[in-house]
């Protein structure tokens, strides 16, 4: 594939030259499939909220008013009040924050940790291959929430420590990735060329593969952005991580429950609904994404 | 067959292991300590020391590690600090509540899911090939938790026809005698029809939750991997000899196309058993996964660890029986093995 050996023609062309900018490109996406549209317009509104929710909101997310408690949603309370008489549109805005935060923290985390580890196995090969396969198929043997549940009760109960659980069950889904797409490269012409002007492997590893492998790995961690969302919510929807009164989507869901029995739907609901919205957004862009940089695996 | 078996018991021996090795570390060497928490807050260093020395704690971990093995093989999980017997004895008694509702509810997402994913591939770009879509992109998005607390209001709270989501049976009725530990089948075995109506409805909208939640990898495989079966020359073949499309569809390219079906059941029942805990939360099933949340609520750790291992040994053995039926299904792999 990184054969320059053979000179080809030019091919013909009827239609205008693609614009290289990057700009360019996604909106010539977005124009093709317009759920891709919707997915990135989404992000934006779940990026607008994490950065300035807290600012925008109309009520303190934490101040109880128990004369206005268990209203269903009004003109004054969008989403309702809570049992406590919070206001639940300044909760699920105010907690769009930590969500996010957890989230985009464990997929950097196992980007860094399972990239890396795929990468250096693909590459050298031998005993660092079977380490971190081994460390791999031993989590796979694991059904992952149980394992992330084993994870945060051992390590402690901490919000970090959800970050860090969510990251290790997904380890082996970017160590494979990684390895298997460094695996395809080791021999490949340009990085001989970078050999045999006298770099060490390691820095082959760093400046010819890893710059390479970048695009396959964003658009495996817009994918498991959805996952990660939906795990750390569910470890703190059974209590783990996030403590009351925290505003978080998992916990939110959790208080609201007892009050579903009692028809006050909106309690559970509109924190669902934000939940869901996410992780639907962030599966539709990871299609995106991938159309993105990686035109190839377009479907 | 045989020899296959043997084959694959082999290849379970490593998961098994480093199951063991991680439930271990989790218990050892991480921060927390154990004895201090034994102790209780407001023991002497001396009385945590004392009790350091009961639990072998201060042995070094290899010793450690064999007598965490040997108590394993005998069973002893250790002892919960909420109910006061063994955990191994409560994990037992608890385990055909969760087992009864994840087969259920696969039961239930497998009789929605195979007739969706074939009727997808066989009448390709009609409705019920955008409805297969439709249901493959918005499974995956639905929050397991969700979706049970959603049915719970549509179907008990609006509509009445669901009884309340508190567990497997009615104050009202009593257990069938325990023959199988899965009320559906006791009461049947007891010629209780009463029971049993009432354990059905009870399970029924649990089962849905997991059934929705596990239906978007089951369609999405069977309509792919039917689509590369209608594809093949055999099954042209059988259409030009003149074989009716039933038979086509039905005995020719619906057993082959089950295989890789089959296989994504193992990717199901990771999830599966995970989603099970949070199901048994919203629905107050008196299963092994509301036993570890409450467990976690009250900071006691043997349960956790006890249920944690058994999750993860059920799995082991649940990919070993899912191998061995793949070469039960297909001969060629049962001539590699």
């Amino acid at each position: 594939m990184n054969d320059m050996s053979k000179v080809e023609p030019p091919p013909l062309r009827f239609e205008a030259p693609p614009s290289t900018s990057l700009l360019a490109h996604a909106k010539h996406i977005v124009a093709e499939n317009p759920v891709t549209g919707l997915a990135f317009g989404l992000f934006a509104l779940i990026l607008f909220a994490a950065i300035f929710g807290p600012l925008v909101v109309p009520y303190d997310p934490l101040a109880s008013n128990t004369s206005s408690a268990l209203k269903p949603p009004s003109a004054a309370h969008w989403f309702g009040t809570d049992q406590l008489g919070r206001d639940i549109f300044s909760r699920v805005v105010t907690a769009t924050r930590l969500d996010f935060t957890i989230a985009v923290a464990s997929v950097a985390l196992v980007f860094l940790l399972g990239g890396l580890a795929g990468v250096a196995a693909g590459f050298f090969g031998g005993w660092v291959d079977t380490i971190v396969g081994r460390v791999a198929d031993t989590i796979m043997a694991f059904p992952l929430f149980v394992l992330a549940m084993g994870i945060v009760a051992a390590l402690g109960n901490s919000v970090t420590n959800i970050v860090i659980a969510t990251a290790i069950i997904n380890f082996p889904l970017y160590a494979r990735v990684a390895r298997a797409e460094a695996n395809v490269r080791r021999g490949a012409g340009f990085v001989q060329a970078a050999r045999l002007s006298g770099n060490s492997e390691w820095r082959l590893l760093l400046t010819q593969i890893v710059p390479n492998i970048m695009p396959i790995m964003a658009v495996q961690m817009s994918l498991t952005m959805g996952y990660a969302i939906l795990n750390a919510a569910g470890l703190s929807f059974i209590g783990l991580g996030v403590r009351p009164p925290t505003p978080e989507w998992g916990i939110m869901v959790a208080e609201g429950a007892s009050f579903i029995v009692s028809g006050e739907w909106w309690i559970a609901f509109f924190p669902g609904l934000a939940l869901m919205t996410a992780v639907f957004c962030f599966n539709l862009l990871g299609d995106g994404v991938r159309d993105l940089v990686d035109p190839q695996r377009r479907n | 067959m045989l020899g296959l078996i043997i084959a694959r018991l082999k290849t379970t021996i490593p998961s098994i292991l480093g199951v063991i090795i991680v439930t271990f570390l989790l218990t050892r060497v991480l921060p927390g300590d154990t004895a201090a928490y034994f102790a209780g807050p407001a023991a002497t260093p001396q009385a945590i020391a004392e009790i350091r020395g009961k639990l072998g704690l201060d042995q070094p971990l290899p010793v450690q590690f064999v007598s965490y093995v040997s108590a394993l093989v005998k069973g002893d999980l250790g002892q919960s600090l909420t109910t006061g017997q063994p955990v191994t004895a409560d994990l037992a008694q608890r385990l055909p509540a969760s087992a009864e509702l994840t087969l259920f509810g696969l039961l239930i997402s497998m009789a929605i899911a195979l007739p969706l994913g074939v009727l997808a591939a066989v009448r390709q770009g009609s409705w019920i090939d955008h409805l297969c879509r439709i249901v493959a992109t918005a499974g995956v998005s639905l929050p397991v938790f969700f979706t049970g607390l959603l049915l719970v209001y549509v179907f008990y709270f609006i509509l009445g026809w669901a009884p309340a989501p508190l567990g497997r049976l009615d104050v009202f009725f009593s257990e069938p005698p325990r023959v199988t530990g899965f009320l559906l089948v006791d009461s049947v075995i007891a010629r209780d029809p009463e029971t049993f109506r009432a354990a059905l409805s009870q399970i029924l909208l649990p089962a849905l939750t997991l059934a929705i939640f596990s239906l978007a990898p089951i369609t999405r495989m069977t309509r792919a991997s039917m689509l590369a079966v209608l594809g093949a020359d055999f099954v042209r073949t059988a259409r030009a000899s003149g074989l009716s499309s039933r038979t086509v569809i039905g005995t020719y390219a619906f057993r082959n196309a089950m295989l890789p079906v089959v296989t994504t059941l193992g990717m199901v029942f990771s999830f599966l058993l995970g989603a099970n805990v949070l199901v048994e939360k919203v629905f107050a099933w008196p299963g092994v996964g509301s036993y570890a949340v409450e467990a976690l609520i009250a900071s006691d750790y043997a349960p956790i660890q006890g249920f944690v291992l058994t999750m993860a040994i059920l799995y082991v053995a649940l990919n070993l029986a899912i191998d061995i039926l793949y070469g039960v299904i297909d001969p060629r792999v049962r001539l590699e093995g």
